[in-house]
């Protein structure tokens, strides 16, 4: 039978898997922001998995929310990327410091 | 057995793809390999018994996100091989990282099963007695409406925000001017002459 273990170990993988893409794709802005998406994909699979087995709708409704802050964030981070590609000519990070607020 | 079955199935996809988001080398793969590590996540979340957020997923991260990802990546000229140049210096210490965070949530789980931190226990799924989508519902437009309306405000903001960032006025070309077009009146525009015949007009 699936217990809860099965998909706290399946985030967990998944999150981890999204920290190391952000270590290894340093100057990809792209691939930063899709390993972010992961990440916060592995954080709602473990929301959901603890709110169908405690038996707690909060954990789907907070789910929901993360889901909505991924989104604005997509929006958000690619809309950043490309004034900065358009300004520069590429989107490797090493530059972003010289955007200065 | 079929519910075993679709768990491992979907759980290994998704793994597998979000390891190949990390390792392709062409950016599109990475959006593709992005959606079908979505589509499995909604897949193991359907098996939970949310059913309303697995169709959230697919239509939030599959037919927003995604397609966003994949627009960007596909209009932006970018030089993706210029970009891979620290991938192998930065292998070791990922990995390293990755390693260290995987063995602090094993710790982590370790620690909660010796002694349970919630005293409750795993009650009956709520999803039992009424229908996940009338529950989440009940949940989201009694007790978490000022959360929600947040949230909306949070999707508001970040499409003003997007909206402004990627405008930009162009000076070359001629856009209608609206105000302008309103304020001409004939008698400046147009001008009454009487040729004399045989003559015609300079204007």
């Amino acid at each position: 039978m699936i217990g809860l273990a099965h998909f706290l170990t399946v985030a967990a993988i998944l999150f981890v898997i999204g920290v190391l893409g952000i270590f290894l794709n340093r100057r990809n802005v792209i691939l930063m922001l899709m390993c972010i998406e992961l990440l916060l994909l592995a954080v709602n699979i473990n929301l959901v998995a603890f709110s169908a087995f405690l038996g707690d709708m909060v954990g789907q409704v907070f789910a929901m929310f993360v889901l909505t802050v991924a989104a604005a964030e997509a929006a958000i981070g690619l809309a950043i990327m490309v004034i900065f590609f358009r300004r520069r000519g590429s989107i490797a990070i090493d530059a972003a410091d010289q955007m200065r607020g | 057995m079929i519910a075993l079955l679709a768990f491992y199935l979907f759980a290994t996809v998704t793994i597998a793809s979000a390891v190949l988001v990390i390792f392709a080398r062409n950016p599109v793969h990475s959006v593709l390999w992005l959606i079908l590590a979505f589509f499995n996540a909604a897949g193991l979340i359907l098996l939970t018994g949310a059913e309303f957020i697995a169709m959230l997923l697919v239509i939030v991260y599959v037919g927003a996100v995604a397609v966003l990802f994949l627009f960007v990546v596909m209009m932006l000229d970018v030089d993706f091989s210029s970009l891979r140049s620290g991938f192998s210096r930065n292998l070791p210490f990922g990995l390293l990282i990755a390693l260290v965070l995987l063995a602090e949530i094993v710790i982590a789980v370790g620690a909660r099963q010796a002694g349970p931190v919630l005293a409750r226990s795993a009650a009956a799924p709520a999803a039992n007695v009424v229908p996940n989508i009338e529950a989440l519902g009940t949940a989201l437009y009694t007790r978490y409406l000022i959360p929600f309306e947040l949230a909306g405000l949070i999707l508001l903001v970040a499409m003003i925000g997007a909206i402004v960032l990627t405008h930009r006025s162009r000076g070359d070309v001629r856009g209608q001017n609206a105000n302008r077009q309103i304020r001409r009146r004939p008698q400046d525009a147009t001008r009454n002459t009487r040729p004399v015949s045989g003559e015609g007009v300079t204007l």
